[in-house]
């Protein structure tokens, strides 16, 4: 009973809470560090240096009168958002915070579930969210929400086959699907991923950008054209949901790209035992280390590219990353036969 | 037990959304409806043990193929709706008689079948050479006896994407 | 082994497989009827995956893998048929789809 259903059911709530919590202060750190790039100080009122924020900024949403305009499908306009963070916070099911440790008298492994299939169940599900931004756009029944949601899907399409074209090199190169795996392996290789594979981990990395509608790829929400972009006509909380998803799949993957490329939860120089001190340190704050790094080149990249033309995009998209990542499969593949 | 349970509230949805996605009106819904019964297969692929194909379920079909549909229904944006008017020559009874005699020969074949074996024989083919879990196996399969199918499966599906592009481009 | 045998998913699966073809025969919107054909496919895939997984032996997955593969090529030529037709009389009704060519 306890191995079966309770474990499960506190990791599951631990990796909730700290996934929301980790989403509420993305805002404050987005707020922050695109503030210090332009000389500005962010919010700076509620609590000292504005740590209180996004509270403040939860609250002010929740109490928030939810409108639902009178044109809309009803229930395709309720179910979009849920859909969205729905598939968003699941893929955490099977990523691993760290390796197996042993607490309380027992052996836990700190992912939800250790699945063989982890990174296709990612990719999978990640190409559900696509459903949450047509929808949306869709049942506002409104002209920039439908074009906007198209521009979004088409985008997350394209650069989404990309993106899993190049997951094929790396698993490749580690030679299986399980994330927990994938880590083990760099141990095993003394080496991280993304020095084996440094031009899928740029290509995930743009990728991702784009999957996440993040600038420079923020032509979905490109406010001097398109209004304010697929959730235009949504307000309260079923906004915040839409503004949720999006920060939760910036750490989604920023996590992805943690495991698959640089190591996990393992220390840096795993095998090197003169800086075995750094072990004392517990795996998972290792890896939060490394998704806040790579979260804050997401924030980096914004604060300093301008954005790109649709077409741009687009070319970047089928004329570049794909050859590339195709090339960079029969590479690694070359590669792995000869080697 | 606890796979009886699954199978039977797995059935029931699949089979209700299935009924759903035919007969709703809103063309969008029943895309939806679609997806649903979609993912439910796929958590019945689970059920059977075939990860592998259950994740491939979900990636192709709910993520891709539909997609696609539901991109070609707001393409297609309807002022009057195919079921709106009434086109006196069209025989739905007809349709409904055959799709009824589908369903009896369908009866026929099981009543046949199972009546004489009461229980269903028992699994005869020894397992393959026991490597790895299901996503090895099918890859091995994949990769070795059926490898020509798998080469031509992707001349078709280039094929596909070729004529998909010369029906939909208004001027090449 | 247990109480679900491959009986029954053979009559989930031709229950499935009934609704499709009820679909295809009843809708007159083109779309629903190649969606009705989804469920078709899906059908012959739940028999086959069911099967496969009795018989401990893979093979009727990698069929499985094929049907959908040929579901995907069927999609994007159906759907693009769907839409050069469209373009032509505004319409998606498969009643009025009776010239071949225009």
């Amino acid at each position: 009973m306890i191995e079966t259903v309770l474990i499960p059911l506190i990791k599951v709530i631990t990796v909730f809470i700290a996934v929301l919590a980790a989403v509420a202060y993305m805002t404050l750190l987005e707020r922050k560090v695109v503030a210090w790039v332009q000389s500005r100080l962010g919010p700076m009122r509620v609590g000292p240096h504005g740590v209180l924020q996004p509270i403040a900024d939860a609250f002010k949403l929740l109490v928030k009168e939810d409108i639902t305009p009178s044109q809309v499908d009803r229930g395709v306009y309720t179910a979009a958002p849920i859909i969205l963070i729905v598939t968003a916070l699941v893929v955490f099911a099977v990523i691993p915070f760290g390796g197996e440790t042993v607490w309380f008298g027992r052996k836990i492994s700190l992912s939800v579930a250790d699945i063989n299939v982890g990174l296709l169940y990612i990719v999978s599900v990640s190409s559900l969210g696509v459903y949450g931004i047509i929808l949306g756009g869709w049942a506002s029944n409104s002209k920039w929400p439908l074009l906007s949601s198209l521009r979004a899907s088409a985008q997350l399409v394209s650069y989404e086959v990309a993106v899993t074209m190049i997951l094929v090199s790396v698993i490749l190169t580690a030679g299986t699907l399980n994330m927990a795996e994938i880590v083990r392996a760099q141990l095993h290789a003394g080496l991280w991923f993304v020095f084996v594979q440094p031009v899928a981990f740029v290509i995930f990395f743009i990728g991702g950008l784009a999957e996440t509608n993040r600038s420079p790829f923020d032509l979905p929400e490109a406010e001097q054209e398109l209004v304010g972009g697929f959730h235009t006509e949504y307000s309260g909380m079923r906004f915040a949901f839409f503004m949720l998803a999006e920060y939760a799949n910036m750490i989604v993957v920023s996590s992805v790209a943690t495991t698959l490329f640089l190591g996990g939860w393992l220390r840096p120089f795993p095998n090197v035992a003169a800086l075995s001190l750094l072990g004392l340190v517990p795996g998972w704050i290792w890896f939060s280390l490394k998704v806040f790094g790579l979260l804050y080149v997401f924030l980096w990249v914004r604060a300093t590219l301008p954005r790109y033309r649709y077409d741009q995009l687009m070319r970047l998209g089928w004329k570049v990353l794909i050859p590339l990542a195709i090339a960079n499969l029969i590479v690694s593949a070359a590669v792995k036969v000869l080697v | 037990m606890g796979e009886a349970i699954a199978f039977y509230v797995l059935s029931a949805l699949i089979l209700g959304f299935a009924i759903l996605v035919i007969t709703t009106r809103n063309t969008v819904h029943s895309v939806l409806f679609l997806v649903l019964t979609f993912l439910f297969v796929a958590a019945l692929y689970v059920l059977l043990s075939a990860e592998f194909l259950a994740v491939i379920q979900v990636l192709v079909y709910a993520g891709g193929i539909v997609v696609l549909y539901l991109f070609v229904v707001m393409l297609v944006n309807l002022k009057r709706p195919p079921e709106a008017y009434q086109d006196a020559h069209r025989q739905t009874w007809l349709g409904l008689i055959l799709g009824g005699v589908v369903l009896a020969e369908l009866a026929a074949i099981f009543t046949y079948s199972l009546v004489g074996t009461t229980t269903a024989a028992t699994a005869t083919a020894a397992a393959p050479e026991a490597i790895g879990g299901n996503v090895e196996r099918v890859g091995w399969l994949l990769y070795t006896d059926y490898l020509i199918p798998f080469e031509v499966a992707s001349m078709l599906l280039l094929v596909a994407m070729v004529g998909a592009i010369v029906l939909a481009k208004r001027e090449l | 082994m247990s109480v679900i045998t491959p009986a029954h998913y053979a009559v989930l699966s031709a229950a499935l497989f009934v609704v499709g073809v009820m679909g295809v025969l009843l809708r007159r919107n083109i779309i629903i009827i190649f969606m009705s054909i989804e469920l078709i496919l899906n059908a012959v895939n739940i028999n086959l995956v069911a099967f496969s997984s009795h018989l401990q032996n893979e093979v009727g997955q990698v069929f499985a893998i094929f049907v959908i593969a040929v579901a995907a090529a069927e999609a994007a030529v159906g759907l693009g048929i769907i839409l050069a037709f469209y373009r032509n009389k505004e319409s998606v009704n498969i009643d009025e789809m009776s010239l071949m060519r225009w």
